[in-house]
């Protein structure tokens, strides 16, 4: 039994923050006491599932797709509109994860095969093209999906906040902390079935096309075939991710499932946490999400700072919403100096340590 | 020695009638001919407009293989350059036919200048690094895309910012039931005269040989001892001021100019170019007329379905011919 498939994150360092992440979300309830805290580990949690998701296409096919997050929206839809239409229950949600899944591996296969055949950089637009008239369809077709406002919904009563279940260690034990470990176990053994994934033949030959794609077609693997299952794959991660997330908030709209800003902060959290490695999106997550809840207040002060001293510009520069701006900049500093990310430098620097030795 | 004849291009002439295929098959489920004058006239217009934003792009693609996904980013650029120079001239607007005619070339060449001179640095910083290397490129790029909207989010404000016509583009013109916004008209002769700009440039000039060859074969063109990375800086500040000169006309066409425009605007770019084919110039133009078409068209009869439509339109467009209408060797 080899729960991590034989490949642990290189180095001591890399190591150790992915245990201290991984512990801290496993003993979060207890730990981090509190609504906010709680809200932010299921945001690293479910973020780092959609990350690690992503990072099968982005890291190891090398495939740019913008339609990412929509596969995490169809998950969340389903789930939420089967719990919305046939009221809350297991039933209900096995019956919207299911149907989640199969639309969302349906579109992936259609996509793949229409846009992998001729270039990589054809998927890219493609996709983003296909995402956008997918959100307009979303807030279009009000009827079903509630349109911008998104549908509110009941969970089984397990889950709810006000089902108590006991105390343990001075904590009361209601339905949100089984919930929280619902979406936790849930995002642990997704994570390990695709790092089963990427470790398999399969993902071997995933690896090769990145490397090159030609090679690889001349050794004799279908080049288009590979790229659209690592789709598809890729959108069934992203789609239970989406369910998880959706079980949480007990809401599915626009902003929370289908959002554009969603697809571009999984994609900062890949690039800095390390493209290629799925523990870079366990990393990533973690760091993205706690800076955008803490470091934005640090901005906001900065601001109100500069706004003190009538400095020109800056408030407006270092105003709280502008945090994407310094964000970009980071990603694109990232993207230049630092391509392997958070673990892949740290894993760079263990391999060098042990040929030094 | 006389030499044989080279020969004769095959010249490829079914892509260039889809526009009339498209506004054959619409005119009947339109019905009433003016509304049906009417909405072509509109569409070519648009289609004028997106011809002017994505024909640089594309051209930069063809030939450096470099696609920017900040595109839209010098889009909305161009059209807050726009309201930066109307706010300026504000004491002259109004005033005569030839003060507002001055504001409004003024906007364009500002905006052309501004996204040109933002391109140069943009390239330089960003691209340059990572030619070649596709992956890169498009994760640098949307870095750079994300920077430029929140500075523009920073500088000007989060609320939209009026950009109306001049007064002298304003109102329309009525033919019996047949009805064109003035400004419309001026749009399309502007992208008319930068598409015949941008095909005498290419066909009849030495750059325009150089760019060409460049984007039939880059390692030739290099062998011959031109540097052809100094052209392609010269092609993506081109691309840059194109796309600022169609923002300003979008943004005016709009009535605003908004940061978020510059996303909207890359996904209906991209699928001009993908239906046009990756680098070809007149594709571009054809392909622009197309989305125009179906998105009035479809607004018209499914307002509910108009973007999807372009989705379904580029499907057809690619099952028929996988690599777009005129693909690059072809041009």
């Amino acid at each position: 039994m080899r729960p991590l498939s034989g490949d642990p994150p290189r180095g001591w360092p890399a190591r150790a923050l992915v245990a201290l992440v991984a512990l801290g979300l496993a003993a979060a309830p207890f730990v981090f006491p509190g609504v906010k805290a709680l809200g932010v580990a299921e945001k690293i949690c479910v973020l780092a599932a959609l990350a690690a998701s992503y990072d099968v296409l982005l890291g190891y096919t090398g495939v740019v797709s913008f339609a990412h997050v929509m596969f995490f929206g169809v998950g969340a839809y389903g789930v939420g509109l089967a719990s919305y239409a046939l009221g809350p229950g297991w039933g209900a949600l096995a019956l919207g994860l299911a149907a989640g899944l199969a639309v969302a591996a349906l579109l992936a296969l259609v996509i793949g095969l229409f846009s992998l055949r001729v270039q990589a950089i054809f998927f890219a637009m493609v996709t983003l093209a296909v995402a956008y008239a997918f959100n307009v369809l979303a807030s279009q077709l009000s009827d079903l999906t509630g349109g911008e406002d998104g549908r509110s919904f009941r969970v089984p009563e397990l889950l709810r906040p006000g089902y108590k279940l006991g105390e343990w260690l001075g904590q009361a034990i209601t339905g949100r902390t089984l919930c929280y470990y619902l979406v936790f176990a849930g995002a642990v053994a997704l994570f390990l079935i695709l790092l089963r994934v990427v470790n398999s033949p399969f993902g071997r030959v995933l690896q090769a096309i990145r490397e090159n794609p030609l090679r690889a077609e001349a050794l004799g693997y279908r080049v288009v075939v590979h790229r659209t299952l690592a789709t598809v794959v890729a959108a069934l991660a992203a789609a239970f991710a989406g369910a998880l997330d959706a079980l949480w908030l007990r809401y599915v709209g626009p902003d929370t499932a289908l959002s554009f800003s969603i697809q571009i902060d999984v994609l900062v959290i890949v690039v800095i946490g390390g493209r290629g490695t799925l523990y870079g999106a366990v990393v990533g997550a973690a760091v993205f999400v706690i800076a955008e809840t803490y470091l934005r207040a640090l901005i906001g002060g900065l601001s109100q700072g500069a706004a003190d001293l009538s400095l020109p510009l800056l408030p407006s520069l270092l105003h709280p919403d502008r945090w994407l701006l310094w964000l970009g900049v980071l990603f694109i500093l990232a993207v230049r100096f630092a391509p392997r990310g958070i673990v892949g430098e740290l894993a760079r620097r263990a391999d060098e340590r042990r040929l030094a030795r | 020695m006389t030499g044989a004849a080279l020969p004769k291009p095959r010249v490829d002439i079914w892509p260039a009638l889809t526009p009339l295929l498209v506004a054959a098959i619409a005119a009947p489920f339109i019905g009433s001919a003016s509304t049906f004058v009417t909405l072509t006239l509109a569409s070519l217009a648009m289609g004028a407009m997106l011809f002017v934003m994505a024909s640089g792009l594309t051209l930069a693609f063809g030939m450096m293989d470099v696609l920017n996904f900040g595109h839209g980013a010098f889009i909305a650029v161009g059209a807050y350059t726009a309201t930066v120079v109307y706010r300026l001239g504000a004491p002259l607007a109004g005033g005569s036919l030839g003060l507002d005619l001055a504001l409004f070339v003024a906007a364009l060449v500002c905006a052309a200048v501004v996204c040109g001179a933002l391109g140069f640095v943009y390239e330089r910083l960003l691209v340059a690094p990572v030619y070649g290397r596709h992956l890169e490129q498009i994760l640098i790029t949307i870095g750079g895309a994300i920077v430029i909207e929140q500075l523009l989010l920073a500088l000007f404000g989060t609320e939209p910012i009026d950009l109306s016509p001049p007064r002298a583009f304003q109102g329309s013109l009525v033919f019996g039931q047949i009805g064109i916004e003035k400004y419309r008209l001026v749009a399309l002769g502007l992208g008319l005269a930068l598409f015949v700009a941008q095909l005498v440039v290419l066909s009849r000039t030495r750059i325009g040989l150089l760019i060409r060859a460049g984007v039939e074969n880059r390692e030739m063109v290099e062998a011959l001892g031109y540097r052809i990375e100094r052209l392609f800086v010269g092609v993506f500040m081109a691309a840059s001021a194109l796309a600022g000169i169609g923002g300003v006309l979008w943004g005016i066409y709009q009535n605003q100019a908004r940061a978020g425009m510059g996303g909207e605007l890359l996904v209906l770019v991209f699928i001009v170019i993908i239906i046009g084919g990756l680098g070809s110039t007149t594709g571009c133009a054809i392909g622009a007329t197309l989305v125009a078409l179906i998105a009035n068209y479809a607004g018209f009869l499914a307002p509910k379905l108009a973007l999807v439509s372009n989705i379904v339109l580029m499907v057809a467009v690619l099952l028929w011919r996988p690599r777009g209408l005129y693909p690059l060797s072809a041009r």
